[in-house]
């Protein structure tokens, strides 16, 4: 086999077929502009519509409760600025220590922003990457403007109670923000039935093109926009849009609705005899996150006494992509913050590997994996000090 | 993904010379399970000194275990004293080079040669001593120290890049700043003896103050999102704007008398003053 196995999903996927066919004609013949009064334009604007009320469909929402965005980073950043310039009195935030840098970093540098410093609580999680929401309750305060919780985890699959959450923070007047860009067409989302007051989610994760993001805003909730420009998106965003790439959203979001099914049935199963087969093969292999609670599509597992980026490049050469929170493939030289937050054990922070699937993997692909990982973690183990000394420590 | 060179990708690939010298008697071992990368290099040295056999145990990434096989490729046949004059750079060279963030690899290879001789030799090895900088990945000075002078690093960035220290919790940055700043100032020392009483012309202090403000001032500026700009030397006052966040800064004038001026004084001539462009 000599094409690519691609579990590297939760990093990017691959655009749908279906996607491609229906975004083509706005990059060539249907060029307009969605704000023009002509019927050329105006033609553009219809099919945005179109788009995002099947976009709003797939997360029961209204479709005017949605902004179109660039991407994921910049829906979380106009969330949880929007949030804390609703609150000027408020210098208190609270989100976790396994946010995907969007927020944490942004949590983290509120004052380059607002120009006040802001006190952030992150909680923390335990060794299956579970929340305890007594801390969470016990963190919320007066001065708390704004929660911000991811759904899913990216590098563990681990869904977070955000509903329940959302629930806790409405009772104490407290906005609450999810960063849904791994759980939106993974998992069912119903923002009616919820207290979430915005939520994020990125295209390119669910087999739409890179470079179009939306933000939920829940009617009522203040809004102060990120982009400030033309009255595209009512005033909330300004910037033409992409119409091309929320054509192809609103196709992706249609797909993943009807294949949401799949993606919990056969997607889980391949998911799931992909990490059993390797689970059970090969020794000192720890599974990282809660079994039950994530994600259908994530694997990620930790081969203890080896180094994630060797175990990579290795799959690499067979054309196997998947991915590592090793210190090696971050650039930076400790694990990733998920697994030390997690607490997984030195042992093994270094030699995680996430395997992330979608509709398009095989069962061969997955017996393509089985077949050839673990002769891989021997060659490294046979090279490892801390292997042959493992019985000594 | 990294960028790594065709000999690198071999070394990692097809790595020669893992396993045991079961009757080794030079052994060298470097770096931890916590650490992220650790070498057990295993040599076989006979009567004359010469390495007549060498294997390596690794854990780390690929190019930790190019490194590894690089080095013991390199060292076998060769004699003890020549061996032990092999530096990171000739690992690296080896393998055609290294991405910069992964130099450290060819620094563990050295110093698991040194630990190797040391071990033959029975006396202990140097870098035992001194203090500890980097707890995060137990890096003391003197390492530190050896790296900036060994590969020339001029930046925290680079230090980390070469010991790994600093490159976990980022405590001890303003303290490898420090320990940066004294290995540049005795290197300058050593080299262009800028102090004392002589004369210079205007051109020559504007660039000896530009040097100064480049290799010191600004990095520390910087931090605080700060940064100085030269305006004009005019006999022995010196003319400066602040910028970015020391411009609007309350304690700016603080930082031209007691930090700058000072550095100016230490470092080019004490006669000299520094005064914050009002235009």
């Amino acid at each position: 086999m000599n094409s690519i196995v691609y579990m590297d999903n939760n990093a990017t996927t691959r655009v749908a077929p279906e996607v491609v066919e229906v975004m083509m004609p706005y990059f060539s013949d249907l060029y307009g502009n969605p704000s023009s009064m002509h019927t050329f334009g105006g033609q553009v604007g219809a099919a945005l519509v179109q788009a995002r009320t099947k976009i709003a469909n797939l997360l029961g929402a209204s479709p005017d409760e949605l902004v179109f965005t660039s991407c994921g980073t910049e829906s979380d950043s106009t969330a949880i600025l929007s949030a804390v310039r609703a609150n000027p009195e408020k210098r208190h935030v609270v989100t976790t220590r396994v946010e995907h840098p969007a927020v944490k970093n942004l949590a983290e540098n509120l004052h380059a922003f607002t120009g006040h410093k802001y006190r952030v609580t992150q909680l923390g999680v335990d060794s299956h990457g579970l929340l305890n929401l007594d801390e969470y309750e016990k963190a919320l305060t007066d001065d708390t403007a704004v929660v911000s919780v991811m759904w899913a985890n990216n590098e563990t699959g681990v869904i977070f109670p955000v509903k329940e959450m959302a629930a806790i923070a409405k009772a104490r007047g407290i906005l609450f923000h999810t960063d849904a860009v791994q759980a939106v067409g993974k998992i069912p989302i119903n923002l009616q039935d919820t207290a979430i007051n915005f939520l994020s989610l990125s295209g390119h994760k669910l087999h739409a093109p890179k470079g179009i993001g939306v933000l939920y805003v829940r009617k009522g909730t203040p809004f102060s926009p990120f982009l400030i420009g033309g009255h595209q998106e009512k005033g909330r965003r300004g910037g033409t849009e992409n119409t091309a790439a929320i054509v192809g959203l609103g196709r992706a979001c249609e797909l993943a609705g009807a294949r949401m099914t799949v993606e919990n049935t056969r997607v889980k199963l391949l998911r799931d005899k992909l990490e059993k087969g390797l689970l059970s093969t090969i020794p000192n292999a720890i599974l990282n996150g809660h079994e039950f609670m994530r994600l259908p599509n994530t694997s990620n597992i930790s081969f203890e006494y080896i180094e994630g980026e060797a175990i990579l490049l290795h799959l690499n050469t067979l054309g196997i992509c998947a991915s590592s929170g090793s210190a090696c493939t971050s650039g930076s030289l400790e694990p990733s913050h998920v697994m030390r937050a997690m607490g997984v054990p030195f042992t093994a922070a270094h030699g995680s590997i996430r395997f992330s699937l979608s509709i398009y993997n095989t069962e061969e692909e997955v017996d393509f994996v089985l077949q050839h990982l673990p002769p891989i973690i021997e060659k490294l183990r046979n090279m490892s000090p801390f292997w042959h000394n493992r019985h000594k420590a | 993904m990294w960028d790594y060179t065709e000999t690198v990708k071999d070394h990692f690939l097809n790595p020669r010379n893992v396993g045991q010298i079961d009757d080794a008697n030079a052994v060298g071992e470097v770096g931890s399970l916590a650490c992220g990368d650790a070498l057990k290099l295993m040599l076989k040295v006979d009567v004359n000194e010469v390495i007549t056999d060498a294997k390596f145990q690794t854990f780390g990434c690929a190019s930790a275990i190019a490194s590894s096989s690089a080095l013991t490729e390199m060292v076998k046949g060769m004699k003890l004293s020549d061996a032990a004059k092999i530096t990171n750079a000739d690992i690296a060279d080896f393998l055609g080079g290294l991405p910069k963030e992964k130099m450290h690899c060819s620094v563990m290879g050295r110093e698991a040669l040194e630990a190797a001789i040391a071990n033959y030799r029975g006396v202990p090895l140097p870098t035992v001593e001194g203090e500890v900088v980097c707890e995060c990945f137990g890096v003391t000075d003197i390492e530190v120290r050896r790296a900036i002078a060994e590969s020339h690093l001029r930046t925290v960035e680079e230090v980390t890049n070469f010991t790994k220290a600093g490159g976990g919790c980022g405590k001890c940055h303003d303290r490898l700043q420090e320990i940066l700043n004294e290995s540049a100032t005795s290197v300058k020392a050593k080299i262009i003896p800028l102090r004392g009483p002589k004369r210079m012309t205007t051109i020559q202090k504007i660039k000896a103050v530009e040097d100064v403000f480049e290799r010191e001032v600004r990095p520390t500026l910087r931090k605080d999102g700060g940064d100085i700009e030269l305006i004009d030397v005019d006999g022995d006052t010196v003319i400066v704007s602040l910028r970015g966040a020391c411009g609007s800064c309350a304690k700016s004038r603080t930082t031209l008398k007691e930090y700058v001026e000072k550095k100016l004084r230490e470092q080019i001539l004490d006669t000299l003053t520094v005064e914050e462009d009002r235009a």
